[in-house]
């Protein structure tokens, strides 16, 4: 029976000539990813079992990014214990505030996912680098305690969902148009144990961005991964940032597949997911009008170059409504430095929205955006759950950065196609 | 050992709200266990209770917060169809007991009195008078149950340093 891409990349990496979905392997890991929150969890377990020495100094990565620049006092304790682990062990990879970025943004841009690499990351959002061809997954703390000391973890291997794109993207739709469309088709617990491996000519279409977005939220569907396969835009992307060989795998022509869904991408439109599950999914057309108080735009799913391009084409020459707070979160410095040189910053700022130093904070409702009770936002980030973004009663729409920014400028929930 | 019942997708930000992951001591955690959606569970739970839930239970964020949380609240292990798949992991990493069990999390009531075997897997409703039987681990999972968690399995194994 053939292989999957995912399940290719970990028979390989477990040393294996073949898997079959459901067996349990060991793998090698090219790169062990943490954050303010899940490290230092991390580093308590790792100490506390009496481990010294980590497995490579190259191949772990900590990114200060969630509640940073500190905001308040408890996470400053936990910056603190992560920076001087990182220290103590020479992390080679460690960003702190300045460096930092977003990590499933900044993680690609430093070059440090590739296409067949094996990649945990202490944050449910790591499946992002299977938009590279790379099999990356979130983990728990104490697996990143054992990736880091031993480099190595158990997994099971996935069986997978085919996921068939055909056609063209048409204007103001884009990845998170695409991804919340497959959550609302196959649930939350859609692919759960499971990959989403994407395939089909409309991959070819997909800019890197876009696919970014689609892999960062397969875990929304439940997912353990969400690949892609790797093709120019994606060599074309790593070139000048990857400079380690990779292996480019690809799905074997009999692999067995659970399923298959297909996607017409000339036939989305606008997608929203209405509180309080990502699953919860209307067309932007449905629900236009409702009331909103915030628009964030940013966070490891949509604050990206291109994200911010879509924004700003909207919102360029207009004001953000006056019962609309609206914040800006370039994801990295590189990309803060992108727009500024491009003209959007200013348009954000001209346009009356406050723009931010990189850091995931409103998207788990941390800082730069937490909501009072009863309020309602239209975000770029991925989750809408219960009190995810402040007060219980707080409300939060998922949206693509047009749907966002086109609800900016109108006050409302607002169709960017009308904008 | 009563029981608290709760629906499908009981994500890991109302298990415990990312507002209180900047203290992830078991005694801060324990306190916000569950306060967004049973305002009420934090201060009532005793030792030995057990959580019965829905589909897909702990779906969202990789926080191993969340079964650090339940477990700090002296829960003594989670019911359900399925758990996400992030959260199975770090409950079984942790040595949080999970059982996975469609029938038993259907029928179990709120207040019902429940006892498990861990050995056997099977799960007895004493109010319903009814029995249960989970899906049992897979012989490597349980290993690292046995172990006492994954990292006390890998020390045993020699493979860090």
């Amino acid at each position: 029976m053939g292989m999957t891409m995912t399940q290719k990349i970990l028979a390989k990496a477990a040393g294996l000539d073949h898997v079959e979905p459901g067996q349990l392997i060991e793998a090698r890991l090219d790169l062990v990813l943490g954050n303010d929150i899940t490290t230092p969890v991390a580093i308590t377990e790792f100490e506390k079992a009496g481990f010294t020495q980590v497995f490579d100094k190259d191949r772990i990565a900590i990114v200060l990014d969630h509640y940073t620049p500190c905001k308040d006092i408890k996470s400053a304790q936990l910056c603190k214990q992560a920076r001087e682990f990182a220290h103590k062990h020479s992390i080679t990879n460690f960003f702190d505030v300045g460096h930092m970025g977003v990590e499933h943004a900044l993680i690609p841009e430093k070059g440090l996912a590739a296409p067949g690499e094996v990649i945990v990351g202490a944050d449910s959002h790591t499946c992002t680098y299977g938009a590279l061809g790379a099999f990356s997954t979130g983990v728990g703390s104490t697996d990143m305690a054992a990736g880091m000391a031993t480099g190595l973890l158990w997994f099971k291997v996935p069986s997978a969902i085919k996921v068939t794109l055909k056609g063209k993207l048409q204007p103001h739709v884009s990845g998170k148009d695409v991804i919340l469309h497959l959550i609302g088709s196959i649930g939350v617990d859609g692919a759960l144990y499971q990959s989403l491996e994407f395939t089909g000519e409309g991959v070819a279409s997909l800019s890197m961005d876009d696919r970014f977005t689609i892999s960062n939220m397969a875990i929304e569907a439940g997912g353990k991964n969400g690949i892609f396969p790797v093709d120019e835009k994606t060599m074309e992307y790593i070139n000048g940032r990857v400079s380690r060989p990779c292996e480019v795998f690809s799905a074997d022509l009999d692999a067995q597949y659970t399923r298959e869904v297909v996607i017409d991408l000339d036939k989305l439109e606008p997608t929203v997911a209405m509180p309080h599950l990502p699953e919860n999914t209307k067309l932007v057309s449905e629900v236009a009008g409702l009331p909103i108080d915030q628009v964030i735009i940013g966070s490891c799913t949509n604050g990206r170059i291109q994200d911010l391009r879509i924004a700003a084409a909207i919102m360029k020459g207009k004001k953000v409504a006056p019962n609309v707070r609206c914040v800006v979160l370039p994801a990295t410095q590189d990309i803060v430095l992108q727009a500024m040189a491009e003209g959007l910053i200013q348009t954000f700022i001209e346009a009356g929205a406050a723009v931010s130093t990189p850091t995931c904070g409103p998207c788990l409702g941390g800082h730069m955006g937490v909501m009072a009770e009863g309020e309602r936002t239209v975000s770029t980030t991925n989750r809408n759950f219960v009190g995810r973004m402040g007060h219980v009663t707080s409300e939060i729409i998922l949206a693509s950065p047009a749907v966002a920014a086109a609800s900016a400028i109108a006050g409302c929930v607002a169709d960017p196609r009308k904008s | 050992m009563k029981v608290y019942k709760y629906g499908a997708n009981v994500d890991t930000d109302v298990i415990i709200p990312a507002r209180h992951l900047n203290d992830p001591s078991p005694a801060a955690l324990a306190s916000h266990c569950m306060e967004d959606i049973d305002a009420s569970f934090a201060s009532t739970v005793e030792e030995g209770d057990i959580i019965v839930a829905g589909p897909n239970f702990g779906c969202g964020s990789s926080r191993e917060h969340a079964p650090l949380a339940i477990k700090s609240c002296g829960v003594k292990c989670v019911i359900a169809p399925s758990f996400a798949r992030i959260f199975y992991r770090n409950a079984i990493n942790i040595g949080m007991p999970i059982l996975e069990c469609p029938e038993a999390a259907e029928a179990i009531q709120a207040g019902d009195t429940v006892t498990v075997d861990f050995k056997t897997g099977v799960i007895t409703d004493e109010t319903l008078g009814r029995t249960f039987q989970a899906a049992p681990f897979p012989e490597f999972i349980e290993g690292i149950i046995q172990s006492g968690g994954l990292l006390n399995s890998l020390k045993a194994r020699g493979v860090a340093k």
